[in-house]
């Protein structure tokens, strides 16, 4: 049977909150736990309940990933349960774009564009890797083991889909990686 | 010569697939694995091109990426490329080549009269020649010497093909596809390790299935297709073939040049693919490169490495020559004797230079009834086109000719020299090994990577281990007896003779080229390099290097490690451009930021404007309108009625905490922390050295919360700038900011009408009471959440709108629609540029240049002088920047009232001690103002707001001069009431 080829398109949207604060303090672990029914993810890693997601982004920022309409609320409840402790949450909804990079052969797409190893041992679900794709900046995230997901920037969405499908138009597998 | 294929033999070819290729006017024909070079020494072709400088005929020297002389323009329009090495480029069905550096013809070349003249052709010719005088140089000089030298033609098309990179990552990457490669990358997998083989060509196995000999009992070819099929079988190997490793970098980085189609451009895909490989280790099992030999005419076609005859009759069938002179130092030359015996050609003698010949090889050679003779060496090439005999002498002497040989080729070998290339890239050094005559890298000095371990090991010929005992255990070949160093043949050869030894093939560098350079006291070889060009060619010295530094160093009287090697710099051998720009062409060269509102833009007709990578309308051009009318219609119409900008570029930076305010009260020169929540501020943002680095203006949203809105190019440099304060220095603050341009669509609704237009969607009470000037407020606007800041960049009534990019276009289409009644007309930054002149407000960019400070721009108003401190306060007290002759700001006008031109220099009298006219300022920004119906502009001008009506005189490119008024920046509505209306 011939292999699908992979395909890019656009993710469902999806709310986004920008949140930075002092991770490692206990007080405030809680009430984002409290707050969104999920852990803090280690460095690097993205941690999911339902269809809430927390990103961590970098060891004073997470992305909390949520429908879009519960943004608002998902907000408060983040300031809420904070209180005075410092920091910043903010909706940045529409400040990124999200594409699925789907079919057997995705890691090959990627591994065109980003230095980051996308090998099936490095490269795993749960990992978030934030790098680069040829000239922009990316964060990618395993979405199945046939699909992995891609946020950009929105200014640059069109520049991201153009090279996305372009590495997926070179013809010929590289077959570089062992594994689909 | 007379090159044939046989009848037999050719292990890499398939005589069952014939494949037809055109080299310049001939349609020949080949098999498939054959080389162009092979197909080409099949056909009889001896002369594949023209000499860089004397134009000399020239054949095919080497079999590999060395080849000097065989230097094709391959394929045609879109798809040419010069300068193809004919030894490395695979036959296909359809191919294309073209000789190069010839005219008007290979066979009738009138340059090579050069050759003649080569007397007046030494070595720093240019260098001595063409200096006076002067002006010769660029008008006659150059020209001429373009045409006559110089290799292949530039492409006078687009690239017809596409490349791409891929990033690896490795434990060990093993460049060389050889028993030595292949043998380390057989013990790393079998350690477990994540192993990547790079083999430049499209065959395994390296030299071994040439030269032969067995590991442990078994054919060496045989134990070469058994390592692969083991190495095949480990997931955690990947072998690439036709994928050469182009440099060594720091950081265990490598890149790998795979030329994924040029073997057949039938199968599509990228033609070629950049590896970008990070590795843990690198070993270099790069091989080793045969050395020529420096007889007299040993640049006739026909005249041919020995490894590279026997690689041609063994891997393809195709013999140089029927007679074949064999002229070595060495034993391993005489596997090129045996191999051209056992093919059925004739080998008139062998001319060893060495006095005794006593090794395992010459005994098989004598066995064969072969003709050795020792002592012996080559007095001269006979042929011009093409070898037709030698001359033979005793290599001690001064080449007094003994007798002669008739032959067609003569495979020459000087010895071998490891190619230490990747070990030497980033810092490996060398050791001269006078037993064996040649460099190899040196174990005790390897290059090291960041934790101080060596970054790359290097095994097998590369090393210096030149057999294959030596490489792995159980390796069995003949043994071989020294080499005896020769660097000129005869040893004593007169300057005659010397002056027709080629040393570099390719620029044409001699023997008395390099000599000469030492006689002028060129005693470096890198200065020796560049001034007789040796090793500076498209093969970069792979064959001339050694045998070079070793004329330099007899003729400086010194030993060969005093002089030492020239540096090995990546890449090993030529890539394509196209392989380095991998996907970065076209639409996708470079990434292009596009606001929410930008297919509407282009719908409108906007002329574009790079903005740093983002593009905005300059202007919006109307059927039959030019841009200038455009942007005066804009103007027009925004002053008269109303106008709407896209404004989503400008930075929007978000920062919170409790210590916020005192933040801003550093980073701005003006008192943030004192704004109130629903009030806007403009601020300005200085360097430490005091020097006006961005403005813009601060919304407090909350108690702990501001918007600070930058420059467009500003964004993330601004944002960078508060993060390295807050991250380096005032980590102990409570603060966090984040960067929420992308998130946002921003219009600005601008002009009288401004107000109604808004009201027509609705949502919010925008009166002067509810919303004054400098405030700001939340609501929904037709249904779409928004934020409205009453700011104003152009002086008028002007509201900037912010809603969710998402909701960007139809929050656009919302306001044209409104606005329709009143006449809305999008306008573009220039429009925006203007009407701001007009308003005296100044440009980050145009007004500032890194050298101006808030003071120069009379925005003192905007230095709060209740604060301690802020970023740029204490330089700006320095007594240059506080000094009262500082060229300040004003407004300028044309008493004709034309428009200055833009950077345009106030002339002052007198000379300055270069002799240039003084100046007494510049002008910062220019502009036909359709407002008032004249040129304005502002400018930078000693003690200008002292100097006001005074008549300055401007220069303009072409030499006259233009007089100027200093008068107020503030050309329009200078009490403001259209803005605060």
């Amino acid at each position: 049977m011939p292999e699908a080829p992979v395909t890019v398109s656009p993710a469902p949207v999806v709310g986004m909150i920008t949140l930075k604060a002092n991770l490692a303090a206990p007080a405030i672990a809680s009430a984002i736990k409290l707050a969104t029914g999920i852990a803090i993810p280690g460095p690097r890693r993205i941690l999911s309940d339902g269809a809430v997601s927390l990103m961590w982004m970098a060891p004073d920022e997470l992305l909390v990933l949520c429908p879009v309409a519960e943004v608002p609320a998902r907000l408060s409840r983040l300031s809420d349960t904070l209180g005075s402790a410092p920091h910043l949450a903010a909706d940045v909804s529409d400040a990124r774009v999200i594409f699925d990079v789907t079919g057997q052969g995705w890691r090959e797409v990627l591994a065109k564009l980003t230095p980051a190893d996308m090998h099936p041992d490095v490269f795993v679900a749960g990992e978030l890797r934030r790098s680069r794709l040829a000239q922009i900046p990316a964060g990618f995230w395993m979405e199945g083991a046939g699909s992995v997901r891609v946020m950009v920037f929105r200014s640059v969405a069109q520049y991201a889909e153009d090279l996305l499908r372009n590495a997926v138009d070179q013809t010929g597998r590289i077959e570089f990686f062992n594994t689909p | 010569m007379t090159g044939q294929r046989l009848d037999t033999g050719g292990r890499l070819i398939d005589r069952n697939k014939r494949l037809r290729f055109r080299f310049n006017d001939r349609w020949l024909t080949g098999y498939a694995g054959d080389t162009l070079a092979s197909a080409l020494i099949a056909n009889g072709r001896t002369l594949v091109g023209r000499s860089f400088k004397y134009h000399r005929p020239r054949g095919i020297v080497a079999s590999g990426a060395e080849e000097p002389n065989a230097l094709v323009g391959l394929g045609r329009g879109a798809r040419f490329e010069p300068n193809q090495r004919a030894t490395i480029t695979e036959l296909f069905e359809g191919l294309t080549a073209e000789s190069q550096n010839h005219w008007p013809s290979l066979e009738a070349d009138i340059g090579a009269v050069n050759g003649a003249l080569s007397k007046v052709f030494p070595a720093g010719f240019y260098y001595k020649t063409f200096i006076h005088p002067r002006p010769l140089w660029k008008h006659l000089f150059e020209p001429v010497i373009r045409r006559a030298a110089g290799l292949g033609k530039a492409p006078k098309m687009a690239d017809a093909d596409r490349y791409e990179h891929f990033y690896a990552h490795c434990d060990t990457l093993v460049a060389g596809g050889g028993v030595a490669g292949l043998a380390a990358a057989l013990a790393a997998a079998e350690a477990g390790k994540r192993v990547i083989v790079l083999e430049q060509s499209s065959a395994w196995g390296g030299r071994a299935p040439v030269d032969g000999g067995a590991v442990a009992g078994t054919p060496v070819e045989a134990w070469v297709a058994e390592t692969l099929a083991a190495l095949r079988a480990m997931p955690n190997v990947h072998l690439r073939a036709r994928t050469m490793v182009a440099g060594v970098y720091d950081h265990g980085y490598v890149i790998g040049y795979e030329r994924v189609g040029d073997h057949d451009p039938a199968v599509g895909g990228p033609r070629h693919r950049l590896w970008r490989i990070r590795a843990e280790e690198i070993v270099a099992a790069t091989g080793a490169i045969e050395r020529p030999l420096s007889f007299a005419g040993n640049d006739i076609p026909g005249v041919m490495l020995a490894s590279a005859v026997r690689d041609y009759v063994v891997n393809y069938g195709a013999a140089p020559g029927a007679r074949t002179v064999v002229v070595t130092n060495n034993d391993d030359a005489y596997r090129t004797a045996l191999a051209l015996k056992r093919a059925g050609l004739a080998v008139p003698a062998i001319l060893d230079a060495r006095p005794k010949v006593t090794g395992a090889l010459p005994a098989a050679a004598r066995q064969a009834g072969l003709s050795i003779r020792t002592g012996a060496a080559v007095a001269r090439i006979k042929g011009a086109r093409g070898v037709i005999g030698v001359e033979v002498c005793d290599q001690d002497g001064s080449g007094a000719v003994k007798d002669e040989l008739a032959c067609d080729c003569v495979a020459m070998s000087g010895g071998w020299s490891p190619a230490v290339h990747l070990w030497s890239h980033t810092g490996g050094k060398l050791i001269w090994d006078d037993a064996r005559a040649f460099f190899r890298p040196d174990p005790a000095r390897p290059p090291v990577g960041a934790n101080g371990a060596p970054s790359v090991r290097v095994v097998g010929a590369a090393a210096g281990y030149l057999h294959l005992g030596d490489i792995l255990a159980g390796g069995e070949t003949p043994d071989e007896a020294p080499l005896a160093p020769v660097w000129l043949m005869p040893a004593g050869a007169e300057i005659a003779k010397k002056a027709k030894m080629f040393v570099d093939f390719q620029n044409d560098v001699k023997v008395t080229d390099v000599e000469l350079a030492a006689q002028e006291g060129y005693e470096s070889v890198e200065h020796t390099k560049r001034y007789t060009t040796l090793g500076m060619a498209t093969d970069q010295g792979k064959l001339s290097n050694v045998n070079g530094l070793a004329i330099l160093s007899d003729a400086l009287g010194q030993p060969i490690p005093a002089t030492g090697t020239t540096t090995f710099r990546p890449p090993y051998s030529p890539i394509s451009m196209g392989a380095i720009a991998g996907e970065a062409r076209g639409d996708l060269f470079q990434p292009i930021r596009r606001t929410p509102m930008h297919a509407r833009h282009e719908a409108a007709g906007a002329v574009w404007e790079p903005v740093g990578q983002w593009r905005r309308p300059y202007c919006f051009v109307r059927a039959g309108e030019s841009k200038d009318a455009a942007v005066a219609r804009e103007i027009r119409t925004t002053r008269n009625a109303v106008g709407m900008l896209d404004a989503s570029t400008l930075g929007k930076l978000l920062v919170q905490g409790p210590d916020a305010g005192r933040l801003l009260d550093m980073l701005y020169t003006g008192k943030m922390s004192t704004l109130a929540e629903g009030r806007c501020r403009y601020g300005l943002m200085c360097s430490e050295n005091g020097f006006l680095i961005d403005d813009g203006v601060v919304a407090r949203l909350g108690p702990d919360t501001f918007l600070c809105h930058t420059t467009t190019g500003g964004a993330d440099r601004i944002h960078a700038h508060m993060e390295e304060w807050i991250q380096t220095e005032w980590w102990d603050w409570q603060v966090y900011t984040a960067n929420l341009t992308e998130h946002y669509a921003q219009v600005a609704v601008v002009g009288p009408q401004a107000r109604r237009v808004l009201e027509t969607l609705g949502g919010m009470d925008l009166s002067a009471e509810a919303l004054p000037f400098m405030h700001w407020a939340e609501g929904t606007l037709g249904g779409i959440p928004a934020r409205v800041f009453r700011i104003s960049f152009s002086g008028e009534l002007s509201y900037e709108v912010a809603v969710p990019a998402g909701h960007g276009p139809a929050f656009w289409d919302a306001v044209a629609t409104a606005g329709a009644p009143y006449g809305i007309t999008p306008y573009g930054t220039e429009a925006l540029h203007v009407m701001r002149a007009e308003k005296g407000f100044i440009m980050i960019g145009d007004e500032t240049d890194g050298t101006v400070i808030p003071q120069d721009l009379g925005l003192t108003w905007a230095i709060s002088k209740k604060k301690d401190d802020y970023l740029g306060k204490r330089a700006q007290a320095r007594s240059h920047m506080a000094d009262p002759d500082r060229w300040q700001l004003v407004g300028l006008e044309t008493l004709d009232g034309s428009v200055l031109p833009d950077g345009s220099y106030a002339v002052a009298d007198g000379m300055n001690a270069n002799g240039q006219a003084n100046v007494e300022g510049r002008v910062t920004s220019t502009y036909h103002s359709p407002t008032l119906g004249r040129g304005i502009a502002m400018g930078l001008v000693h003690r200008g707001p002292d100097r006001m009506g005074e008549v300055l005189s401007f220069n303009r490119v072409d030499g006259g001069r233009i007089k100027a008024r200093i008068v107020s920046p503030v050309f329009y509505d200078p009490e403001g009431e259209k803005q605060n209306a």
